[in-house]
């Protein structure tokens, strides 16, 4: 189980998502997926997707306006 | 996977591009299959080097609008459509190109942007692919 770390600070709509998604395809079934970001709305939309996809969002944390999730595969 | 976003592209506008091809990568990243089907003035964007020459739909102002824009767009980090569209077809976006447009203009499968392009066709390869899916848009 492999951890993977996607840094999307500074971009906007649809970056974050189209970032997630390609570490989720490229990672294998139980790796984590980390993603930092400071876009508002990717903080709530990111999650949508892992639930679309059918992942698990393990955590989400917020400071100072970064976020971080952590979904697994 | 079941669920897909079909949309008409019929507009070369830049604005409207950027809405086809944001719907697009924002339903590939939550796991839909997505087609989308250039016509008419979207038609042109698949030119090769046209894909970033669309005008403003409104208060393109000769280029001077566009150019202004331009300029907030990159203040504000948005990706380019260059960007968006490599994004696309890295996710397994497909594109159909429309043979009638392609007659009426003039333009051969060699002037267009071919290693981005799936298939050519016309109004049933369209209804082939919209009948199956969750969303249609026409842009």
């Amino acid at each position: 189980m492999a951890e993977i770390y996607v840094d999307v600070r500074g971009e906007t709509c649809p970056v974050p998502l189209v970032e997630m998604r390609k570490a989720v395809r490229k990672a294998q079934p139980g790796d984590v997926i980390e993603i930092t970001g400071n876009n508002a709305a990717s903080k709530k939309e990111i999650p949508m997707a892992a639930d679309a996809l059918s992942l698990a969002v393990i955590s989400i944390e917020e400071l100072d306006d970064i976020w971080k999730i952590k979904i697994q595969k | 996977m079941a669920d897909k976003t079909t949309i008409i592209v019929q507009s070369g506008d830049m604005d409207k591009l950027y809405s086809a091809l944001i719907v697009s990568n924002g339903s590939l990243a939550m796991g839909m299959e997505v087609s989308l089907y250039f016509t008419f003035w979207g038609l042109l964007r698949l030119k090769k080097g046209g894909l970033e020459k669309g005008p403003l739909s409104k208060m393109h102002f000769l280029g001077l609008g566009k150019k202004m824009m331009l300029g907030r767009m990159k203040k504000n980090n948005v990706a380019s459509l260059e960007r968006l569209m490599a994004d696309f077809k890295e996710l397994g976006g497909k594109i159909i190109a429309c043979e009638m447009t392609m007659d009426i203009m003039g333009l051969k499968r060699s002037d267009l942007i071919e290693d981005i392009i799936d298939d050519y066709g016309a109004v049933g390869t369209y209804i082939q692919e919209a009948r199956h899916s969750a969303i249609t848009l026409f842009i």
